[in-house]
């Protein structure tokens, strides 16, 4: 966990101010990141909703205000106050009520027109921090991000290695993180770096982003995407960069291969599963992942796209449909699929434990509880 | 079941008796408080012989008032499953962390987000919505039914028999474990073989069949059958947004209908709209859905601000403040919300225009909004505030909905957005604007007309009860929930590894145990109520001097409604008849000509039920069976030409007269 900067400190006692005194000792060990980001992007998302909210509480804090006053003042026992039942009208006051919003809103508006160019995801960096741009001959680290089934598989093609749940980067060198996505959506997020974006199969998103302070951060799956969702958690790694050297060197050094066979072994459907190195990467492998094509016999969808800009394959595209049907591998391959449920679950309805083993051929249809990927993390 | 295979599959489909959860605990509690209960009512209803009064003067009726009664009691009932499935995921929450994996593994968990979602939009909000529209519109507009009083009917039997579709998956298979919209390819045949997404579809789509129909019926009432003089510019608010909102319905539930049927196409013919096979795409039922469901949030809140607005105005003992603006301020934000719709995937990588495009159009929502909220502060401005049970609730209301508003246009700012996207303070800005807005709207709302319907007043004690542990309850489990979006913690997980985070949880399970606590205060409140009904007893029609022309009629109003259809000449009619010394007619009654109840609405309902378990199951014969027998149904029913009758002159001279001796009583 980084150590405690006066930025947090200061959202902390911020909190503690607006909450009541027994919630005072809960939020002194707060860690909002999303408060306190590491890297440069999430800082400026952090910026923009202390704005935004900044902007919006010039309005919000005098209506709950004068609800509160306009209650207590007219209410029915208090003789004194006026009484004006047929006052239901006021030009002037309407212009207000109607101008007073339009002008937070134009400004709030300007602001999101800004930012959202300025922070669009898909945008190369244009500076290290809040002081430093990006220099000219700066190449950014590309990692190439997988959403697995419930894993996170990432790809260094600069260094030819692959990690499975831990990541990591050099300090204040930009990085360019290419998502895609091996079944279901999915959306990558490490809160203390930068905001979330989709993983989608068959689909590529971007997300730039840089880290500028050392340390160990959290890194979630935050798209709903079936039973493992909930462990699908990794670390992420901020590195001076010798150290990240180091790393790269340990993963050379440790690693096995990742090439198709091992890809398709490791894309079965595994929960919780431990960090894990590669210290090879077969050359075309996120190509094919981005694609859908690595398991084979399926046509990659470049190809697909490829025959459809060429004015379709007419009849010998029936000859194409086997090869494009990427969902069914799961029942194929006896896996059970992300969201079964009864009957094709294989497990009694809502069963507390593995799913049932025994019976029809049908219900052996279940995720391998045996494999060396299962390692649980217990505290 | 049977020997033969084949035979079995052509008989009970994918059925087997495995499928009926025995050795769950949870759900045998549940099964055996659900039949207890169950046996109860109906040995009740048997032991009072109420199955003929049952059937006679609420099933088969077509009066708008009896419906809108039942669509709430429905809300109500719904609103204890979908609240029991809320106490299930915050228990499991405030529990499962590190070693302790909870009580909930993630087969079952996951079926209970998606049904709590599902149950509380579909069949809790919107039956209190539509509801209370059912119930007051024609009230108010000086009507004695609605335009389509069948159909009205028939709608409301097709949205219970959704709530029984999606009831039966608890006990018969297993619900969807795709979350409450049901995003593809995870809901795809594929990734989400099995009963679950089916059941969510059925469920949906026959109750969607009712919303529609309740939309284009309540339209044509309000555009049609409104009081002599009552021009648009004198429709009370209420009606107001309620036009506006079967406005939305009639033009959004289509769209609702269309993805699911693609979705359908996708799990029963192997087409591929949203699948990666064959070059479907997801992204297209993000869209399709959103284009749904973003006016579906406005379709649940208009009716609310159009309650808080009668609530404000009565108990202010004022006119409301900018009637004018607070018309055009409805229909902007019902022409907004179509075009905010992507609000809700920023994440998904449209590019930088497009999402500043939507997230400004979602920022300029929040002009007309607030001002609503000004027009309502402005109303109690130099106004005599009573604080009876229904402006308790408007209050909270209007601090509560506010702080939802400001979370929901940070929301609205992208690069907010990718940093709160899915995270727990988006769930604790939903709920802050459904339960602070569309809630304590609907409860206000029952507050306020539960005389009207009944005759007597609910019990003020309990209300203020429920209405504290509502309001503080509410605050204690959701605002826990905002630190915990900002500490990066993500909406759905069954499971965490950080121990820091658990104390948040504890509250945010302690909050939702107040909260439980309101909802037990609120059956004792209808409880005591009935038991003291005498005691609160109001003869006059009119207990909270109200200003609209439901209070005008007895309480509860005649079957007719109004003896004579009243005059309009001002906004508040009542209020403006009251002023200018109204004297109620005493004599010159007639016959008034009114719909005869019909059971075909409730008949086609039932059958529908079956179609959809059978499709669900794969039974084919029986849909087959069913679909045919629903349209036979309407056809048969087209023939019925014994539709009408006339409520005899004497019949509305005495009910009249009960009045008049009502009316001497209390002076």
């Amino acid at each position: 966990m980084p150590i405690p900067s006066p930025a947090r400190r200061a959202a902390c006692r911020l909190l503690q101010g607006l909450a009541l005194p027994p919630l005072f000792l809960l939020l002194s060990g707060c860690n909002l990141v999303v408060m306190q980001p590491s890297g440069d992007v999430a800082l400026q998302q952090r910026n923009l909703v202390l704005a935004s909210t900044g902007l919006m509480l010039l309005i919000i804090v005098p209506v709950i205000a004068l609800t509160l006053f306009f209650a207590w003042r007219y209410r029915a026992s208090n003789e004194t106050a006026p009484y004006d039942p047929d006052w239901n009208h006021s030009t002037q006051l309407e212009v207000v009520i109607w101008t007073a919003p339009l002008l937070i809103i134009i400004a709030l508006g300007a602001l999101t027109w800004i930012s959202t160019h300025t922070l669009d995801p898909f945008r190369p960096l244009g500076r290290i921090d809040a002081t430093r741009p990006v220099p000219a001959d700066a190449k950014p680290l590309v990692v190439e991000v997988v959403a697995l089934d419930w894993k996170w598989l990432f790809v260094y093609p600069e260094y030819g290695i692959a990690t499975v749940n831990e990541l990591a980067a050099p300090v204040d060198r930009p990085i360019t993180f290419k998502i895609t996505a091996s079944s279901v959506m999915n959306a990558f997020y490490v809160p203390a770096l930068a905001g979330m974006i989709y993983a989608m199969p068959g689909m590529e998103t971007k997300l730039h982003a840089v880290i500028n302070k050392e340390g160990v951060y959290d890194g979630l799956a935050s798209h709903y995407s079936g039973s493992g969702f909930s462990r699908m958690t990794f670390k992420f790694h901020g590195m001076k960069p010798d150290g990240f050297d180091a790393w790269v060197a340990k993963a050379k050094d440790k690693g096995a291969d990742l090439n198709r066979e091992s890809y398709l072994e490791l894309e079965k459907p595994s929960e919780a599963v431990a960090p894990r190195f590669y210290k090879s990467v077969a050359d075309d492998l996120y190509t094919a992942i981005l694609n859908m094509c690595a398991m084979p016999g399926r046509m990659c969808m470049s190809e697909m796209m490829h025959i459809d800009a060429t004015g379709g394959a007419g009849k010998e595209s029936h000859g194409n449909r086997e090869r494009l049907q990427y969902d069914n591998r799961r029942i194929e391959q006896g896996d059970e699929p992300n969201g079964a449920t009864a009957p094709a679950a294989g497990r009694a309805p809502r069963s507390e434990g593995a799913p049932n083993q025994e019976g029809s051929p049908e219900n052996k249809k279940a995720p391998p509880t045996s494999s060396d990927d299962l390692q649980r993390h217990h505290h | 079941m049977l020997s033969d295979p084949d035979l079995q599959k052509l008989i009970f489909g994918r059925f087997s008796l495995e499928d009926i959860p025995f050795h769950e605990p949870i759900l045998q509690v549940t099964f055996a408080g659900v039949a207890v209960v169950g046996l109860a009512v109906l040995g009740v209803i048997t032991y009072y012989r109420f199955w003929g009064p049952l059937w006679r003067d609420w099933v088969t009726s077509v009066d708008h008032k009896k419906i809108g009664i039942m669509y709430i009691i429905l809300a109500f009932v719904m609103l204890l499953r979908g609240f029991a499935d809320a106490l299930l995921m915050r228990a499991q929450q405030s529990i499962a962390f590190g070693a302790n994996d909870g009580f909930l593994p993630p087969h079952h968990y996951d079926q209970i987000f998606s049904a709590h979602g599902v149950i509380m939009i579909f069949f809790v909000a919107m039956p209190f919505v539509t509801g209370m529209m059912n119930y007051v519109v024609p009230l108010q507009i000086g009507a004695r039914d609605v335009a389509f009083p069948f159909l009205n009917n028939f709608s409301f039997w097709m949205t219970v028999s959704g709530a029984i579709t999606i009831m039966i998956s608890l006990f018969v298979g297993e619900f969807s474990r795709a979350t409450w919209l049901a995003y593809p390819p995870l809901s795809g045949a594929d990734m989400s073989p099995g009963v679950g997404v089916d059941y969510y579809i059925w469920g949906l789509q026959i109750a969607g069949i009712g919303t529609t129909l309740s939309g284009i019926n309540l339209i044509a009432t309000i555009v049609k059958m409104r009081a002599p003089g009552m021009s648009m510019m004198k429709l009370p608010i209420f009606v107001w947004t309620s036009l506006c909102t079967n406005v939305l319905i009639t033009a959004a539930f289509p769209i609702l209908t269309a993805v699911l049927t693609l979705l359908s196409l996708d799990r029963y013919i192997g087409t591929h709209f949203f699948t990666n096979d064959l070059g479907g795409n997801p992204m297209m039922y993000f869209n399709l859905i959103w284009i749904w469901g973003h006016p579906e949030v406005y379709i649940l809140v208009l009716p609310a601000f159009g309650i808080f607005s009668e609530v404000t105005a009565t108990f202010s003992g004022k006119r409301l403040f900018g009637y004018v603006s607070m018309v055009y301020a409805t229909v902007v934000i019902t022409i907004l919300s179509y075009l905010v719709w992507l609000h809700h995937f920023f994440t998904m990588g449209s590019g930088a225009s497009v999402n500043s495009f939507f997230g400004i159009t979602t920022m300029i929502i929040s002009i007309p909004t607030g001002a609503k909220i000004f027009n309502w502060l402005f109303t109690m401005y130099r106004g005599r505030i009573r604080f009876d049970v229904p402006m308790l609730w408007t209050l909270s209301f209007m601090v509560t909905f506010t702080i939802g508003g400001m979370t929901g246009v940070l929301l609205a700012v992208p690069p907010a957005d990718f940093v709160l996207h899915n995270s727990l303070f988006l769930i604790a800005h939903f709920h802050n604007v459904i339960i602070g807005g569309v809630l304590f709207g609907m409860f206000a709302g029952v507050n306020y007309w539960f005389p009207k319907a009944f005759g007597f007043k609910l019990d003020e004690f309990w209300g203020k009860v429920s209405f504290w542990f509502w309001t503080v309850g509410f605050y204690v489990a959701f605002m826990p929930l905002y630190v915990l979006g900002l500490m990066g913690v993500t909406r759905r997980s069954q499971h965490f590894d950080d121990p820091s985070l658990q104390v948040w949880f504890v509250i945010a399970a302690f909050g939702a145990v107040l909260i439980a606590v309101g909802i037990a205060a609120m059956i004792m409140q209808f409880t005591v109520s009935i038991r003291n009904r005498e005691k609160l007893r109001d003869l006059t029609g009119d207990p909270w001097g109200g200003r609209t022309l439901e209070w005008s009629t007895s309480s509860p109003p005649p079957d007719y409604n109004f003896a004579f259809q009243p005059r309009v000449h001002d906004l508040d009619a009542w209020d403006d008849m009251k002023r200018r010394g109204y004297e109620r007619p005493l004599d010159g009654f007639q016959p008034i000509h009114m719909p005869r109840n019909t059971g075909t609405g409730a008949v086609i309902a039932a059958l529908s039920v079956a179609f959809s378990f059978a499709m669900i199951w794969y039974m084919w014969w029986l849909a087959a069976l069913t679909f045919v027998a629903m349209i036979a149904a309407a056809i048969i029913h087209t023939f019925n030409y014994n539709r009408d009758f006339d409520i005899p002159a004497d019949t509305v001279v005495r009910t009249e007269n009960e009045r008049t001796s009502m009316l001497a009583v209390r002076a």
